[in-house]
């Protein structure tokens, strides 16, 4: 189990996630929890509750979950996994307000170094405030 | 608690740019000092281990990157993050070519 915060990517395009997460495993290194997901059931553009929860799964560590998000769907198919996560990881799953791509590497950086949640998660939102 | 300062030339092609940022920043968060990083002599200095604040420096080629820290290990964090900018942030002609 790592001790670092988990990176969760979600957008509408599947190649997009792959895409992102390939740019935060090159830059930032394999020792970050990380997953990503992207498309609907059907293989078209578009979210799913149920690949969510796959990816927090496969992203989940105890200090918690940052998961970054495209557009509109991603963000409220994500507030549903997260509502559907089991209490005792209440407030440890949490969205960031942040730009898919650059905000998933600054999150991964800032996990990588040891950062908490709420650390990841403010690194990642520094963005859009700079 | 020791105090130390550097500054390094950064011949690097496409300056600090995404890929060195995050070595930098991985490198800085190593040690237990506060580090810092200044473009300028005169600064304004900014925290070496922040991800975000060393990326918004944009620093292109042939900048002189100032390092300072405070702290037990201040001279080894300033002497390792020099000798990565020395080394080109270990990247070959390749990999600053696609930035």
């Amino acid at each position: 189990m790592s001790s670092r915060v988990g990176i969760v990517i979600v957008s509408h395009s599947p190649d997009v996630a792959r895409g992102t997460a390939e740019m935060v495993r090159q830059m930032v290194g394999e020792e970050v929890p990380l997953a990503h997901c992207g498309g609907d059931p059907d293989g078209g553009l578009g979210t799913s509750v149920e690949k969510i929860l796959v990816a927090i799964e496969a992203a989940w560590s105890e200090p918690g979950v940052a998961i970054l998000v495209d557009l509109g769907g991603a963000e409220t198919n994500s507030e549903m996994a997260i509502e559907m996560q089991p209490p005792e990881r209440q407030g440890r799953v949490v969205i960031c307000n942040a730009p898919i791509v650059e905000g998933a590497v600054m999150a991964a950086t800032e996990s990588w170094g040891g950062a908490t949640l709420a650390q990841v998660c403010s690194a990642a939102e520094e963005l859009s405030a700079a | 608690m020791d105090e130390a300062l550097i500054t390094v030339l950064m011949v690097h092609e496409v300056g600090l740019h995404a890929r060195p940022s995050v070595k930098l920043t991985k490198l800085a968060k190593g040690f237990s000092s506060q580090i810092e990083m200044a473009v300028a002599a005169e600064g304004p200095w900014i925290d070496a281990k922040s991800i975000v604040k060393v990326m918004a420096t944009k620093a292109p080629k042939d900048t002189v990157l100032h390092f300072r820290a405070r702290g037990d290990d201040a001279k080894a964090a300033v002497e390792a993050l020099a000798d990565l900018v020395a080394r080109d942030f270990e990247e070959t002609k390749r990999d600053a070519a696609h930035g």
